[in-house]
């Protein structure tokens, strides 16, 4: 949270003025769109009478009764502590989005019946091809970070060539580089190892400059108090940088991490039986394609937000040493 | 800050002191310790430090002209000079945080060079004090002592929890031990970086203007832990401007100005009869105040 000032700040969505300047936008913005015909025009049945007979009087009728909705909900949830502010309004928001999928009448059943097979065998994989390259894709970062931070030329050139190479291709050229390229050297590599590879090596370059910037960030005394008390290299940056400077590498590397995840998608270019290509060839043969994709899609969110739980978990550990 | 009162120790100033020394005096008397003030450090210790004609540059400019200097075991230094005189470039090179070019510098029998490989063994055996304290903000305070014994000595974690203890007992904060370093107060902290150094057992301790980022009030705290480690027989080199510390404490102050040692001296004679100049418009100047 931001540092913020003692004094009391006023709460916005209390002022007259803002709520009636709220209530003038939703108001209008209903006006345009015609929401006769939709379930939320039935619901309002009672009033109006007949949804599509109801002319300008139910549209009028529906923007403000929306309006209406709109305006004293956000004045409610003023009140609330800060706390259930935020999942209140998460709720919300997640209901909204639900409702919007509910508009695109997906075959449930559909989705029930595919959905195991879409777990064991698509979640997993993906799973998989991302942890590895996960792992991975740190060592290689912090091996090469340390090496754009040496006075080696050669280590410094290396690094920094893998970093611009890697950094400079899209991801899918690589992949394709990989594991249609290797072959002309000799070098064979299944599909899922080449996805990782690809992956990791991709990463591992963002990642670098993340570390980077990370232990550029910790001040020259602690080197120096390092040092005089006699600690090598190796355990400077294990015991005393590393630690002070994960705080500052954690965040970028979970959004590093988790646009990582998004990204094994691309794998499914080599036929891997990941998440996107399941989604996609379960849905194929019988026109199902919104109920895949879209099952798929929440999938990706639901391993994200984990990821993003496990990030703050993280910070929290880390943040310990910053408490006053 | 209000003055205090100086009783000098034995065979102290003989009434030669000027008016204005009082205010920037932080030591208390040490009217108690009779047998520790300007006991003799015989010639025959050993050299825990030995710097002979000792040059450095920065790229073209020279921080240090043929430095000679000799630290024996007991002996109490205490080094001061105008900011950029190479006071701290040259406790820097004792333990080489800085390489030094021309010259020779031995430590503890240790010759250090540019190819040595192994400048641990010398760390190891000299404590540094620094400015800005550098305790390692990660670690609680008990960590931070702890940690030099653990890893660098394989001391084992029951004993050196008693050694941390000891230590920070002796600089008088051991119920901080569990705290990390951002919830003490500068003066607090200085006295945990002091006691991670003793943790370690050095054979000399450096201290690079220890008490220069300190509240005023601070000040006096630390300095009465360094008195008391001189008290013990320390071995100590020590940049700082702390005048009153230097004339209680120290076994010869030196004076340096432009990278080269100007004037050294017992603390009497240094203060109420400099020699050079360029000491005298120094010591005009810090004690003016």
């Amino acid at each position: 949270m931001l540092y913020q000032d003692t004094v009391e700040s006023e709460v916005l969505v209390h002022k007259p003025w803002f709520i009636a300047a709220m209530f003038a936008v939703v108001l209008a913005v209903f006006l345009m769109v015609n929401l006769t015909g939709t379930t939320f025009g039935e619901l309002m049945r009672p009033v109006i009478g007949a949804p599509m007979q109801s002319g300008i009087y139910g549209r009028v009728a529906i923007a403000f009764v929306i309006a209406v909705m709109f305006c004293v909900n956000i004045v409610l949830i003023g009140f609330a502590p800060l706390k259930a502010q935020i999942g209140i309004v998460w709720i919300e928001l997640l209901a909204l989005f639900f409702s919007f999928f509910k508009a695109f009448n997906l075959s449930m059943p559909f989705i029930w019946e595919n959905l195991p097979y879409l777990i064991t065998q698509g979640v997993v994989t993906t799973i998989y091809v991302s942890a590895v390259s996960l792992i991975c894709a740190s060592l290689i970062a912090i091996i090469a970070a340390i090496a754009k931070l040496s006075s080696n030329g050669f280590a410094y050139a290396i690094a920094n060539f893998y970093t611009s190479f890697f950094r400079g291709l899209p991801l899918l050229m690589q992949i394709y580089l990989i594991y249609l390229g290797l072959p002309q050297l000799g070098i064979v590599i299944d599909a899922v190892p080449s996805g990782i590879l690809a992956l990791s090596l991709c990463v591992g370059a963002y990642m670098t400059e993340i570390f980077r910037a990370g232990i550029q960030s910790i001040d020259r005394g602690q080197w120096e108090a390092s040092r005089s008390m006699g600690f090598g290299f190796g355990l400077t940056m294990r015991r005393i940088i590393l630690p002070q400077a994960l705080p500052v590498i954690i965040p970028p590397m979970g959004n590093t991490f988790i646009s990582m995840l998004k990204d094994s998608s691309l794998v499914s270019v080599l036929g891997v039986w990941e998440l996107t290509f399941l989604a996609r060839t379960l849905g194929q043969p019988t026109f199902h394609h919104m109920e895949m994709l879209i099952t798929a899609s929440l999938i990706y969110w639901i391993m994200s937000a984990c990821l993003e739980v496990g990030q703050s978990r993280l910070e929290r550990h880390f943040g310990r040493s910053k408490v006053r | 800050m209000t003055a205090i009162n100086i009783s000098q120790p034995e065979g102290g100033l003989d009434g030669g002191s000027p008016s204005g020394i009082g205010n920037v005096l932080h030591v208390q008397p040490l009217s108690s310790q009779e047998s520790f003030s300007q006991q003799q450090v015989p010639m025959s210790a050993d050299k825990i430090i030995e710097a002979t004609n000792v040059s450095k540059w920065y790229g073209t400019f020279r921080a240090l002209t043929d430095v000679n200097l000799t630290v024996r075991k007991g002996e109490r230094i205490v080094i001061c000079g105008p900011s950029g005189s190479g006071k701290s470039t040259l406790i820097r090179c004792f333990n080489r945080l800085e390489a030094h070019q021309e010259g020779e510098i031995t430590v503890n029998g240790i010759r250090l060079h540019n190819k040595m490989r192994n400048v641990t063994e010398v760390r190891k055996n000299v404590g540094m004090v620094f400015q800005h304290f550098n305790l390692f903000p990660h670690m609680t305070v008990l960590m931070n002592c702890m940690a030099g014994p653990m890893w660098i000595k394989d001391v084992p974690e029951a004993e050196a929890k008693k050694t941390a203890l000891k230590f920070l007992k002796r600089v008088r904060i051991p119920e901080q031990a569990n705290k990390y370093p951002v919830q003490l107060s500068g003066g607090q902290q200085q006295r945990v970086a002091i006691a991670r150094s003793l943790c370690m057992e050095p054979a000399v301790m450096l201290f690079d203007e220890p008490t220069s980022a300190l509240d005023p009030e601070m000040v006096s705290e630390v300095l009465e832990t360094m008195t008391s480690l001189a008290r013990d027989g320390m071995t100590m080199v020590c940049v700082t401007h702390e005048m009153g510390f230097a004339r209680a404490v120290a076994d010869r102050v030196i004076f340096m100005d432009l990278g080269r040692i100007v004037e050294e001296g017992k603390p009497n004679d240094f203060f109420t009869n400099p020699q050079h100049d360029r000491t005298k418009l120094f010591l005009s100047q810090i004690l003016r105040h």
